[in-house]
């Protein structure tokens, strides 16, 4: 049922309040001295003069009182360089002032000298070696899958195809930049309000910056303007720089970035190159192969390891490999950190696995259709991690309906003929693949997630999770999921602001777990407070609602509090190997065919994105207006991955840094998209449904490059596909007399 | 510098009424909404009049107000979002937005329920394509736009293009 | 926002001749800025040098359009709204009301002005390419008079053109002498809308009896300033358009223009689409022949 947004209201009336709406008494406002230079050693820092240096707070890494790293996997980052710097937009100092206009000059009037040493820029340049920028070798992590016998394939193969797959960079561009603000009490701690996806996470890393123990930190995370992944990890920075500042200043301080600042200091979606060989029957049947996967992971660790993971194990795709070798890395640049996007490694792993399918048709002499269909995986069989599937989910039949759904077969007899003539070329593309939803592997029994309903004076409910609303619709879902559980109407139930002085930490707000999992905890908190309610005799069987609310206004009035909590329990048949990395890498997984229609205007070698069918299994759609309006959104998103959101770089530094400069599309450039579900089910999901808030990012790139190639008949293989690029590869090709077939070898 | 001379007083009427600020010359128009009148729907989402999402309606045009200098807003009418409601009754492109799923983060909906307005102020009746045009200044990243235009186009009563 | 907004003072006259006596009085110390859509930005960014700027917004002497017999003169302070609603304008002028209709999103086009538009000079700007074509003339004002300059000697060279530090755009004048050609214009830009062209083209055209009577065509983004291709003009005026003369003029049109490579595109890639655009005016105009 599509209930209304829960803090719609506010949204559409201008009354909902981001972080830089809000002010403290006594506010300062902070900003932020960042490196120039990709590599090298600070040798001065010199304030210039015209700037009243006195009036200003100024912070250094010698101010910070615990540990000077933003806290996440490996800890490798620092909250602001200390004597080295990694990459341009390097956080060194913060200035404070009550003035926020001041600050803008002050930043330009500290000139810093620097030594600079030699900087890599690229995944070739890493892997040199020429250079050593981090650890050993450059190299974050590096994972190994393995399955079957994949050195025995190839003598056995007709045909052994290589491609070789890359994507760039992509800003999340969030419209709603990077903002917090934070107050410092040397009794109460730090309270800390933001734009953020993770409160506990930002909690965890103000904690280890200023070495506090769990109740001196608070964190609330604000009305958030747009995440997709960028306010994952990144808050954790801004917000231990604005409570540096607090505590040395004493007065509250917000932080907001602008744009040309968010744009070059902050994460971005990890580049990846990605090398397939595979070896294939003359009926097109996959025997086996392997894949090179390697991201890009900037100057420090930050989340790689997790990015690469996912995108290792989606990179398979939804096919039955017997056998897979599978080497994956991430590598260090002197660019600022990646780190997550809405889709987290897959978008890049699975845009090669579709061209690369694509390929594989064209060298094999078989439609992208029948490839497609020969190596579907099938109920039973397993993984490129071994994993079984067990539910009774028909890639063929799905396949079959999306089709049907694009009118593809007639639309590509049609295009063919037309594109005989004329500077309009047609052209239609599948993209097929799978989301895995949740964290992967081990990944939510580490998290151990805990979900806390409480009762309400008034008779309602109210949730308590860490889980954030950003614009996907957690609070409207959650409350709609209690509800139903309860029996009660969508208006009995409340959920509190993410503050994590009020909620249990019900893990980070991503990996398109919050509905699937968090919901079916938010079921079971809800059942609790049924059981207790009823126990205490005041709720008989079958009661109504009017019932319920009775009862939940007595047990208040006579007992007091009523809370009931729910913590994740690993199911027993969700098993992974961590050092193997083997077996069930996520409980569930969505999947999806997308079908891309695409014009190739030959005068401007422009593309435009026709019609677009998404359609996917997700277990069970639990309010259909917003998941139509995530299908959507993603979607958009990943027509911007494909063919305008190209991030300019000189020496790590993003160059086009602005929104006149960056091309997101605008209402004009997106299509009509057309979304259908289907639903299996999924029993480790709150009312069968699947994560799929990620989902639509990985289809749509692959879609519209195989769409293009359709259309030209000349294959791309890297996005984004911006017009220049198309221009220059035909006329090279035009002139290139070698076949059109690539790679393909015997 | 001359600070008298660079402080100026003007008046204006926002949201139907008269106001009177005391602002440097060249603020912004979105900073005195936001910061001297506590109207604070308008967002500063990129400061370059590229994304929309500070527009306002001045004598019925829509504008960036990032781009304004108050000085010029002397003597104007402004709507911001703050004023498109009629009391506690929501207007028409609200009630849309909120049946249609045309919010997700909030953070572009003023200024595109404001171009919507401006929208079907010129266009009563518009087409989708009519729509996608009148809307492409307005950036969103969370919707993909379609379920914004079928607000607008619900709430202009035209079934035209669903 | 990178700039202190006490650093920066604007005054707003309530009339032209205030405005043009303040530029006499302090030349080169005041910036005019009209809808400020190019103005703003720079303050924003922390870039702009001026401090001291002069509102021409809404200025009754500048924000009007008048139909002569045999020009239409446009105010300066006329927004790119008030160009595209203008009848006569569309009628008879339709390379700048179609021009007008992309520069921006339709907030920018309220405030965004014409002269505005050809004083900041960016050889990117939309319609400027249409002012080429159409032979626009352009009326400037200061104390000292007012005079007359052909559109086509404006600009200098790179984001520099002929005003005095004392001058002002009034109006932009243009020759109503087009109406039986065929028009075309086109942009190609990052995206459908809201976007800086890579590459954008003006042209008119007048075939008679199956020949190129007259041909215009304007070029921006593919040189210093916005360009009129006059030699391969030459290569069509007085022929007959087949595929050959197509060819010509293509391979002319790519030989006049000096693209870049930019943070926006390809020196490569916007000589080639100048070069089909060119070709896809000529056989426009060809197609319109057989109507006739």
């Amino acid at each position: 049922m599509s209930v209304p947004r829960k803090e719609g209201r506010d949204k559409v009336t201008g009354q909902a309040q981001y972080i830089d709406d809000m002010s403290l008494p006594g506010m300062l406002y902070g900003a932020t001295v960042r490196s120039r230079i990709p590599r090298g050693k600070i040798i001065n820092i010199a304030f210039g003069s015209g700037v009243p240096w006195d009036e200003f707070v100024v912070v250094s890494a010698k101010d910070i009182p615990g540990q000077n790293c933003v806290a996440l996997i490996v800890d490798d980052q620092p909250c602001l360089a200390d004597g080295v710097v990694n990459h341009p937009e390097e956080p060194i100092l913060l200035l404070a002032h009550p003035n926020r206009h001041l600050l803008p000059k002050a930043v330009e009037a500290v000139s810093i000298d620097y030594d600079s040493l030699p900087a890599l820029f690229t995944i070739e340049e890493s892997e040199r070696c020429a250079e050593i920028i981090w650890g050993k070798d450059n190299t974050f992590k590096t994972y190994l899958i393995e399955k079957g016998d994949v050195d025995s394939v190839w003598a056995k193969a007709d045909y052994i195809v290589e491609g070789e797959y890359t994507t760039g960079a992509q800003e999340q561009l969030y419209i709603e930049n990077n903002g917090v603000i934070a107050s410092f009490d040397p009794e109460q701690g730090i309270t800390l309000w933001g734009s953020l996806q993770c409160p506990y996470y930002v909690h965890r890393a103000l904690r280890k910056l200023f070495d506090l123990p769990e109740e001196k930190v608070r964190v609330v995370q604000t009305e958030t303007g747009g995440a997709f992944g960028g306010k994952e990890e990144y808050p954790s920075m801004i917000a231990g720089h604005a409570a540096l500042l607090a505590m040395k200043s004493g007065r509250p301080v917000k932080i907001i970035y602008d744009r040309m600042e968010d744009m070059a200091a902050t994460t971005k979606r990890h580049p990846s190159r990605t090398r397939h060989r595979t070896a294939v029957s003359r009926e097109g049947k996959i025997l086996g192969g392997e894949i090179e996967f390697t991201v890009d992971g900037g100057a420090y660790t930050t989340l790689s390891p997790v990015v690469l993971s996912r995108g290792a194990i989606h990179a398979g795709g939804p096919y039955d490999w017997p056998n897979f070798r599978l080497r994956a890395k991430a590598v260090a640049t002197n660019a600022p950190p990646h780190g997550a996007f809405r889709g987290f490694g897959a978008p890049q792993s699975l845009f090669a696995m579709e061209r690369h399918m694509d390929r594989i048709a064209a060298v094999v002499g078989r439609s992208p259709v029948e490839i497609r269909k020969r190596n579907f995986l099938k109920t039973g069989q397993t993984t490129t991690t071994d994993q079984t599937i067990n539910e009774p989910i028909d890639l063929e039949g799905l396949l079959d309906r999306g089709l049907a759904l694009a009118d593809y077969h007639r639309k590509k007899d049609r295009f063919r003929q037309e594109n005989a003539s004329g500077t309009r070329k047609k052209g239609i593309g599948i993209a097929t693949f799978l989301h895995g939803a949740g964290f992967t592997g081990s990944g939510e029994r580490y998290l151990s997630s805990e979900v806390a309903v409480e009762v309400c004076a008034d008779g309602g409910v109210r949730i308590l999770v860490s889980s954030t609303e950003f614009g996907q619709g957690t609070k409207t879902v959650l409350c709609q999921i209690a509800a139903e559980t309860l029996g009660l109407l969508y208006e009995d139930v409340e959920i509190a602001q993410p503050d994590t002085q009020q909620v249990p930490n019900s893990g980070p707000t991503v990996a398109s777990r919050t509905v699937m999992v968090v919901g079916k905890l938010v079921q079971s908190a809800a059942q609790g407070i049924r059981e207790t309610l009823t126990k205490s005799g005041s709720l008989r069987d079958g009661y109504s609602r009017e019932e319920f609310r009775d009862s939940c206004r007595n047990y208040v009035a006579q007992r007091g509090k009523l809370v009931s909590w729910s913590r994740y329990r690993p199911s027993e048949d969700v098993f992974w190997d961590d050092e193997k990395y083997r077996g069930a890498a996520y409980a569930a997984y969505a999947w999806a065919v997308y079908i891309a229609e695409v014009t190739v205007e030959l005068t401007s070698y422009s593309v435009s994105v026709n019609d677009f069918v998404a359609l996917q299994e997700v277990g069970k759609v639990l309010h259909p207006v917003l998941a139509r309006g995530q299908i959507i959104g993603g979607v958009a998103q990943g027509i911007g991955y494909a063919l305008y959101e190209k991030v300019s770089w000189q020496k790590g530094r993003m160059q086009n840094g602005q929104m006149t400069n960056y091309i997101m599309p605008t209402s004009a450039d997106v299509p009509t998209i057309r979304v259908y579900f289907e639903e299996l089910g999924n029993v480790h999901g709150a009312f069968g449904a699947k994560g799929i808030g990620e989902l639509p990012m990985d289809g749509p790139a692959p879609a519209i490059v195989n769409a293009i190639e359709d259309a030209l008949s000349v294959p791309f293989d890297s996005v984004p596909l911006l017009p220049e690029v198309i221009f220059e590869k035909m006329i090279a090709s035009s002139t290139n007399t070698s076949s059109p077939i690539p790679n393909g070898v015997r | 510098m001359n600070t008298s001379r660079a402080h100026c007083e003007v008046s204006l009427t926002v949201n139907g009424r008269p106001a009177k600020v005391r602002a440097y010359s060249m603020e912004r128009l979105l900073d005195v909404l936001r910061h001297q009148l506590g109207l604070t729907g308008a967002k500063e989402g990129c400061g370059e009049g590229e994304c929309g999402s500070c527009s306002v309606l001045m004598d019925g045009a829509l504008v960036n107000s990032c781009l304004v200098p108050i000085l010029q807003a002397r003597g104007t009418n402004i709507v911001t979002i703050e004023g498109i409601a009629q009391g506690p009754r929501l207007h028409k492109l609200q009630q849309a937005f909120l049946e249609c799923g045309g919010a997700q983060c909030g953070i572009c909906t003023p200024g595109m329920i404001l171009a919507a307005c401006h929208l079907l102020d010129k266009s009563p009746r518009p087409n989708l394509e009519e729509v996608r045009e009148g809307l492409a200044g307005n950036l969103c990243r969370c919707t993909g736009y379609m379920q914004i235009c079928e607000a607008v186009l619900q709430a202009a009563g035209s079934e035209a293009g669903r | 926002m990178r700039s202190d907004p006490a650093g920066y003072e604007l005054v707003a006259p309530e009339s032209l001749q205030a405005v043009v006596l303040l530029l006499a009085a302090e030349p080169g110390e005041w910036l005019p800025i009209a809808g400020g859509t190019d103005v703003m930005v720079q303050y924003a960014a922390g870039t702009l040098s001026a401090r001291k700027l002069v509102s021409l917004w809404n200025l009754p002497e500048l924000r009007r359009i008048e139909v002569f017999d045999n020009e239409v003169r446009i105010g300066a302070g006329c927004t790119y709204t008030d160009i595209q609603r203008h009848e006569v304008l569309r009628r008879e002028f339709p390379l700048l009301t179609t021009a007008a209709r992309w520069t921006g999103g339709i907030a920018n086009q309220n405030r965004g002005t014409l002269a505005g538009n050809i004083v900041n000079a960016s050889p990117a700007a939309d319609s400027l390419p249409a002012l080429l074509v159409y032979e626009a003339e352009l009326i400037l004002v200061s104390a000292r008079g007012e005079r007359r300059a052909r559109y086509v000697d404006f600009h200098t060279g790179y984001k520099k053109t002929q005003l005095a530090p004392d001058e002002l755009i009034r109006t932009v004048c243009l020759s109503r002498q087009f109406v039986r050609y065929l028009s075309n214009a086109r942009k190609v830009g990052a995206r459908n809308a809201q976007a800086i062209s890579k590459v954008c083209i003006a042209a008119l055209g007048r075939v008679d009896q199956g020949v190129v009577e007259d041909i215009r065509i304007a070029v921006g983004s593919v040189a210093p300033v916005p360009l009129r291709l006059l030699q391969t003009e030459r290569v069509v005026k007085g022929q007959r358009i087949d595929h050959h003369l197509v060819l010509r003029a293509k391979q002319s049109a790519v030989e006049e223009i000096r693209p870049i490579d930019d943070i926006r595109s390809t020196a490569a890639y916007r000589a080639a689409v100048s070069g089909n655009l060119v070709a896809e005016f000529l056989e426009k105009l060809a197609g319109s022949v057989s109507e006739a």
